[in-house]
């Protein structure tokens, strides 16, 4: 018998695939098409003309910054799944776009100038993170008592959302509902959501034998040598800090933490050595798909990749759920 | 006088409103096996978790070849000695293969994989307790007998030096509870190696095992060689209930009257 690993390395590969299909998508079709065989040399070749800046100035920043937060999301998703041992967790289960959101809205409200929005999104992000931490910590750390704070928290956070909407100005909401539903037309800067996703999926992929173990229950997973306590802390805070990270990149697009997870366990089972790249792969294809329609499809405007990603994402994982279901019954 | 693989002195354990045990000292020797009894609620698994250091003590120590419980590390502790659980998370979302082989983590390099040799021993483990053929069957769907002899056969895969066995015959048809205490005693009775296991049932306990500890459940307790230990006199006054032996074919027998 060889390696369990061995047979799914293929699917691995077919999500490399996937990947870089839509980033090639993407980057052919917008206000100007593109031809297949133009787009390689394109990429490489400054011919002075304006697809070469078109593809360079434009596609290139927001399609490889939709990959990275896809692929951020997706990992925050499955790290929270992991932690809570809760299939329904998502990157944002326990309040983190929440305390984020707040921040932000907060910053639109005084009218502080659109550069401040990503600090402000991070800050709010880092304090719901520590203030959940905090509430969690003390005493007896566990991880039911973490879900219950963080959802409560999540429904507090919420409430003050609604109540800086009610207070704003009618001219101001759509920018903050843009905001809400997530939107990558501002991310232009693909650098640091690149350096976000590999630093998260190195951690992850170092923490990976340790998160096998930890689903196997936390006295069996601490007998055969994992320091669990500190295991759920880390993957706590590493999950939420990626969160936070894409958050303020690109708003609190919805579902792709939620689904890609659950596709990929379907598909190749609880290896987190597995899943976590292929969570990555199949995440950041997933937002890149999306970006491409909401900024296509009712071309010249835009929509928020966040409608597009919960349009797309309620059926599949209605789907998804359903089969899993009927999976267990048979 | 031997170095004991496990010595314990003057631990008390309590949980809730149990005085698990109260200056209890004990060293287990290699090639040893210790069974523990009690009525329910005396505290038997946290005293076994104690030992694991899963559950914190009030008092006393715990020593692992002289060696303080607490300054062991997590994965070297890992390699000391395995766990068998009774009543932990029936949650095991991989193979049969996959979860055996788990068992291997505490020997794996840093990165966590897997090596050839490791395959090998997961595989033979599985084969040793008798679920060969069922490798790639999603664990889940195991019935609860299965399910413990793969338990078993991961513990096998640990290959830790001290067994901790919570209700190793749980779940086991009558001819598997006495096949999967012989292998477990077999392998534990090797060179430095020793077994420590919660047990029901009184008569299993003096059959497989050469020194019990009785549990009282309120602090007090009674650690020895079986043949001085399991006297009428003293199970009857654990259990509050009238016992006699029985002697037929050589051995002897508690009957619970």
């Amino acid at each position: 018998m060889h390696h369990p690993l061995r047979n799914k390395l293929s699917l691995l590969a077919l999500l490399l695939a996937l990947a870089l299909t839509s980033l090639s998508i993407s980057l052919m079709i917008g206000s100007v098409d593109i031809a297949p065989g133009e787009l390689w040399p394109l990429l490489w070749q400054n011919d002075g003309g304006s697809h070469y800046r078109i593809i360079h100035e434009l596609r290139l920043p927001r399609t490889v910054s939709a990959f990275a937060v896809g692929g951020v999301l997706a990992l925050a998703g499955l790290l929270m799944q992991a932690l809570l041992r809760n299939p329904l967790a998502d990157p944002y289960i326990l309040g983190v776009s929440g305390g984020a959101a707040v921040a932000v809205l907060g910053a639109m409200l005084m009218g502080l100038p659109f550069a401040w929005q990503a600090p402000m999104a991070f800050g709010g992000a880092l304090a719901s993170i520590l203030l959940l931490f905090g509430l969690a910590h003390s005493g007896n750390w566990n991880t039911t008592r973490l879900l219950l704070t963080g959802v409560v928290l999540a429904a507090g956070w919420s409430a003050l959302i609604s109540f800086v909407l009610s207070l704003s100005p009618p001219v101001q909401l759509p920018g903050m509902l843009f905001w809400l539903m997530g939107d990558l037309s501002d991310a232009l800067n693909p650098a640091l959501p690149v350096a976000v996703l590999v630093l998260g999926l190195v951690l992850a992929l170092w923490l990976a034998p340790a998160l096998n173990l930890a689903q196997l229950g936390t006295a069996r997973a601490a007998s055969l040598g994992v320091r669990i306590r500190r295991l759920h802390m880390f993957v706590y805070l590493l999950a939420s800090l990626l969160t936070a990270a894409a958050v303020s990149i690109a708003g609190a697009i919805g579902f792709v933490g939620l689904i890609a997870p659950h596709m990929l366990r379907l598909a190749s089972g609880s290896d987190h050595r597995i899943l976590i790249p292929g969570a990555v792969l199949l995440g950041g294809s997933l937002l890149v798909l999306a970006d491409t329609a909401a900024r296509t499809l009712i071309a010249p405007m835009q929509l928020p990749v966040g409608v597009l990603t919960a349009l797309l994402g309620v059926p599949m994982f209605l789907y998804l759920l359903n089969r899993g279901i009927a999976g267990k019954t048979a | 006088m031997r170095n004991p693989l496990l010595h314990v002195h003057e631990l008390s354990v309590r949980i809730g409103d149990t005085q698990v045990c109260k200056g209890l000292s004990l060293d287990i020797l290699a090639g040893q096996c210790w069974g523990i009894l009690g009525p329910n609620g005396a505290g038997k698994t946290t005293l076994l978790h104690t030992l694991g250091g899963l559950h914190a003590a009030d008092a006393g120590q715990i020593l692992y070849h002289n060696r303080p419980l607490r300054d062991i590390g997590a994965r070297e502790l890992a390699r000391l000695r395995g766990m068998l659980f009774q009543n932990e998370s029936p949650d095991f979302p991989g193979s049969l293969f996959e979860t055996v082989l788990s068992g291997r983590h505490p020997h794996l390099g840093r990165l966590g994989w897997e090596t050839p040799e490791d395959l090998d021993i997961a595989r033979q483990a599985i084969r040793t307790v008798g679920l060969d053929g069922l490798e790639q069957r999603r664990a889940q769907t195991l019935s609860g007998g299965e399910r413990q002899r793969m338990e078993i056969a991961m513990l096998l895969a640990q290959a830790p030096q001290l067994g901790l066995l919570d209700e190793p015959s749980n779940h086991l048809d009558p001819d598997q509870q006495i096949v999967m205490l012989r292998l477990l005693k077999k392998r534990f009775n090797a060179e430095r190696k020793a077994l420590v296991m919660v047990l029901h049932d009184v008569n299993l306990a003096m059959r497989f095992c050469d020194h019990l500890l009785l549990l009282k459940g309120n602090g007090q307790q009674l650690s020895g060689s079986t043949w001085e230990i399991a006297t009428e006199k003293n199970i009857q006054w654990l259990y509050q209930h009238p016992v006699s032996l029985l002697q037929a074919q050589g051995t002897t027998c508690i009957h619970f009257l």
